[in-house]
């Protein structure tokens, strides 16, 4: 027995497993940001130079408020590049008007890291999808900046300076007899009429489908969420096509309802969260104010979300429901 | 073929391949054994030689009066040179009978039995009498397994074939080896607990060795050997059944419970061989295997062979290592020091570098990725075990089904926080367990 083979010094001890998958929390990160990359890079050819700065501006605003939020919390500085502030930034900029006031989006995405991540604990603690906080408080403190602002407006009859959205809600509440159906194609190929993320729901659902074909983000969300806007747009008597497409829909659908930090664990639980997210966006949509529809329908499931996987944990192996 | 499978799991990369192809060779005796007194579940064993007697290879050197254990025989002619606490791969030292192996070796052994003695309380005792307990890991008395309730009617027994623990061929190799010996040794397990049905269950990576299998097990009449998706833990009892017989074994309850019974390929062979011709349990095949091994290998290995000993007749470390495994890497053990000994549950010893593995680096927060439900086989939500077992919840982790927890390592795979989940289930469960008990 040769003494070298006894006395290895640095031999790692751990109990089991010893094995993992190459996932990590970068990965996911980054894959997303990948995921909204060609929506990106077309919202900024759409809307010009200025829109990148909208985005630069939100992205200095998370980074800088999770770097000083890591520094104060004495947490390695390291985790700021975990690609989860990053994300933060550039989804609430997504959700913003091309020509929104350069501060908003930093004040919006600095509040969103600071009060609706680091508040909480940190990433994983949230129970607001941070994005959306920064952007519910942008709605509340800046409402016009948020409701304005905006590339390229319609102006139909009496109604000038509006958004198609605002025009479809005149045409159903019959002061307005127009065809909103022209501006099907717009949206889904080049959408000038509304925030920087709406300008193509062609490449939101690209975007989409790719990061749940490399099962980073679940189908269960978008599947039910798109489901029962359908649904519900049917059931109210809006056109459906026209509302799926319109007000951030698909991207709340893909890129916002599906973070997981908040959102239900289970199959099950994240279908029916999609469900009332659905559901929730086309009923404030239709009776209240369509900017903030997307952004409460989700924030309010959020806060769902505990319950709806308090209730539906899985049925156990052996054990009869 | 239709292939069988179960709901959750996950797919390590197999790493099978560094030593598949490599027929069983016989390690050559060490100079020391060391055979601690407790290496299967239930009662430790008591020591029937004294330090300074010489033994024979095969004779009785430890058993116990209670039901749930099995005893222990000398693997090799020597002298006891000592019998006292030596460091076993779990980490902590149990009491071990050390044997100083002698020049010249002789055999003894028990009688053989012959086909008058197909009886189930011969075989049960023949069991006992050999020592044998299983040997994919857990290390079950197979005696006590062999004694179902007689109000549990058994119809189908399933032989183990499945090996899903990624790097490990032992069992690939016996089935390719001794095909023979598993039909017969699962035709006494049908006799022992009145099963009228055989079946051989392996993992599709593994069809060569179905196949041979089968070729056999077409001569008779009550056998047949299925094939599974290779998916881990596809070995794991309970789903086992599930993919084959598709019952599920009630939560807390034994697979007898569902008229099935799961023995793994190596023990089946023991126990054939105990049987007919005698032969107590005092070896079994290891897999020796790893990237920092060089020349990986599957070896028949004498119980009590300390580590180093099979780690040198593989030539050494390529490179140092940086995690030495007990087990497979899914459920097995880390040890720190090389003179651990081989025991009846020991499969493998893995040398491992880091890119075949992922060391430390365990600080990030839980994402709530929900991947580990997806993982997880028996469906429970480690996330929130693991959560409440932080939070000290005891009576939540018995509600949420803790002690269901098949300790599989599912879970931790996929996580991609690295979240050390089965190490707080596990303590769960022991939480769990200590307050049932008071
Ligand atoms: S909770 Fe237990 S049974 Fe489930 S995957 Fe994790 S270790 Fe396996
Ligand atoms: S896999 Fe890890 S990160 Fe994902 S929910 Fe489970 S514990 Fe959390």
């Amino acid at each position: 027995m040769s003494q070298e083979t006894t006395t290895k010094k640095s031999l790692f001890i751990s109990s089991s497993p010893h094995f993992f998958s190459s996932e990590n929390t970068n990965r996911i990160m980054y894959l997303v940001i990948v995921g909204l990359l060609p929506l990106t890079v077309m919202a900024i050819y759409t809307f010009g130079f200025y829109s990148l700065m909208v985005i630069l501006s939100s992205l200095a605003g998370a980074l800088g408020a999770e770097a000083l939020a890591l520094y104060l919390y004495k947490r390695p500085i390291s985790t700021l590049l975990d690609g989860s502030a990053f994300l933060t930034g550039l989804l609430l900029a997504l959700c913003l008007p091309p020509k929104i006031p350069l501060l908003l989006p930093f004040i919006g995405s600095a509040f969103a890291i600071i009060v609706g991540k680091q508040f909480f604990g940190g990433l994983g603690h949230n129970v607001f999808n941070p994005a959306l906080v920064g952007r519910a408080f942008l709605l509340i403190s800046w409402a016009k900046h948020l409701t304005s602002n905006w590339y390229k407006t319609v102006s139909v009859d009496a109604f000038t300076g509006a958004t198609p959205l605002f025009l479809a809600k005149q045409v159903r509440a019959g002061e307005l007899t127009y065809s909103i159906s022209r501006f099907y194609k717009s949206y889904l190929i080049q959408n000038p009429y509304g925030s920087i993320g709406e300008v193509s729901a062609l490449l939101i659902v690209l975007g989409g489908l790719f990061l749940i074909g490399l099962r980073i983000v679940n189908w269960e969300i978008p599947l039910g969420y798109i489901g029962a806007a359908a649904v519900s747009a049917f059931i109210f008597r809006g056109d459906v096509i026209f509302h799926l497409l319109a007000g951030g829909l698909l991207f709340g659908a893909f890129f916002m309802a599906t973070a997981y930090v908040t959102t239900p664990l289970t199959r099950l639980g994240r279908f029916i969260f999609g469900l009332g997210c659905g559901f929730l966006n086309i009923l404030i949509r239709m009776f209240s104010g369509y900017a903030e529809s997307t952004t409460y329908a989700i924030l309010f499931m959020n806060a769902l979300t505990p319950l709806i996987d308090y209730y539906l944990a899985p049925r156990r192996f052996g054990v009869k429901k | 073929m239709r292939l069988l499978t179960f709901k959750g799991g996950v797919h390590p990369p197999e790493r099978k391949e560094l030593s598949a192809e490599k027929v069983i060779e016989t390690a050559p005796l060490p100079s020391l054994l060391i055979l601690p007194l407790s290496q299967h579940i239930g009662a430790p064993l008591a020591p029937v030689v004294g330090v300074g007697d010489e033994v024979r290879e095969g004779q009785l050197i430890a058993d116990s009066e209670a039901f749930v254990s099995a005893p222990l025989h000398a693997p090799a002619s020597g002298r006891v040179k000592a019998i006292e606490p030596r460091l076993s791969f779990t980490g902590v030292k149990i009491n071990s009978i050390v044997l100083e192996v002698s020049d010249s070796q002789e055999k003894t052994g028990l009688a053989p039995l012959t086909q008058a003695d197909l009886t189930p309380e011969k075989i049960r005792k023949r069991a006992r009498e050999a020592g044998l307990v299983g040997l994919g890991g857990a290390a079950f008395p197979t005696h006590v397994k062999l004694s179902p309730p007689s109000d549990k009617p058994i119809d189908t027994v399933l032989i183990n074939g499945c090996e899903c623990e990624p790097y490990l061929t032992c069992d690939y190799r016996l089935m390719l080896e001794e095909p023979e010996e598993i039909i017969s040794g699962l035709k006494l397990i049908m006799i022992a607990v009145g099963a009228n049905r055989g079946v051989i269950v392996v993992e599709e990576n593994k069809r060569d060795a179905g196949q041979i299998l089968n070729e056999i097990a077409e001569k008779e009449e009550n056998i047949e050997v299925v094939l599974t998706k290779t998916k881990y833990p596809q070995g794991s009892e309970k789903h086992l059944i599930k993919a084959v017989l598709d019952r599920e074994v009630p939560s807390g309850a034994l697979p007898f419970e569902v008229g099935a019974y799961v023995q793994n390929v190596q023990t089946t062979i023991a126990l054939s061989r105990a049987f007919w011709k005698g032969e107590p349990l005092t070896e079994r095949v290891v897999t020796v295997s790893g990237e920092a091994v060089s020349h990986p290998k599957n070896l028949k290995v004498k119980l009590g062979t300390p580590a180093q000993d099979l780690i040198e007749f593989c030539g050494g470390f390529s490179e140092e290592p940086d995690k030495v495994i007990f087990g497979g890497p899914m459920t097995g053990f880390s040890i720190f020091d090389f003179s651990v000994p081989v025991v009846k549950g020991t499969s493998g010893i893995l040398a491992l570098k880091v890119g075949e593995i992922e060391l430390g680096d365990r600080s990030n927060e839980c994402l709530r990725c929900g991947r580990c439900l997806d993982a997880c086989p028996v469906f429970l939500m480690p996330v929130t075990l693991a959560n409440l077992t932080l939070a000290g919840d005891i009576d939540g982790l018995e509600a949420k089904g803790a002690l269901d927890c098949v300790e599989c390592g599912s879970c931790a795979f996929v996580c991609p926080t690295r979240r050390p989940l089965v190490q707080l289930i596990r303590y769960a469960k022991f939480e769990v367990l200590a307050r049932k008990k008071k």
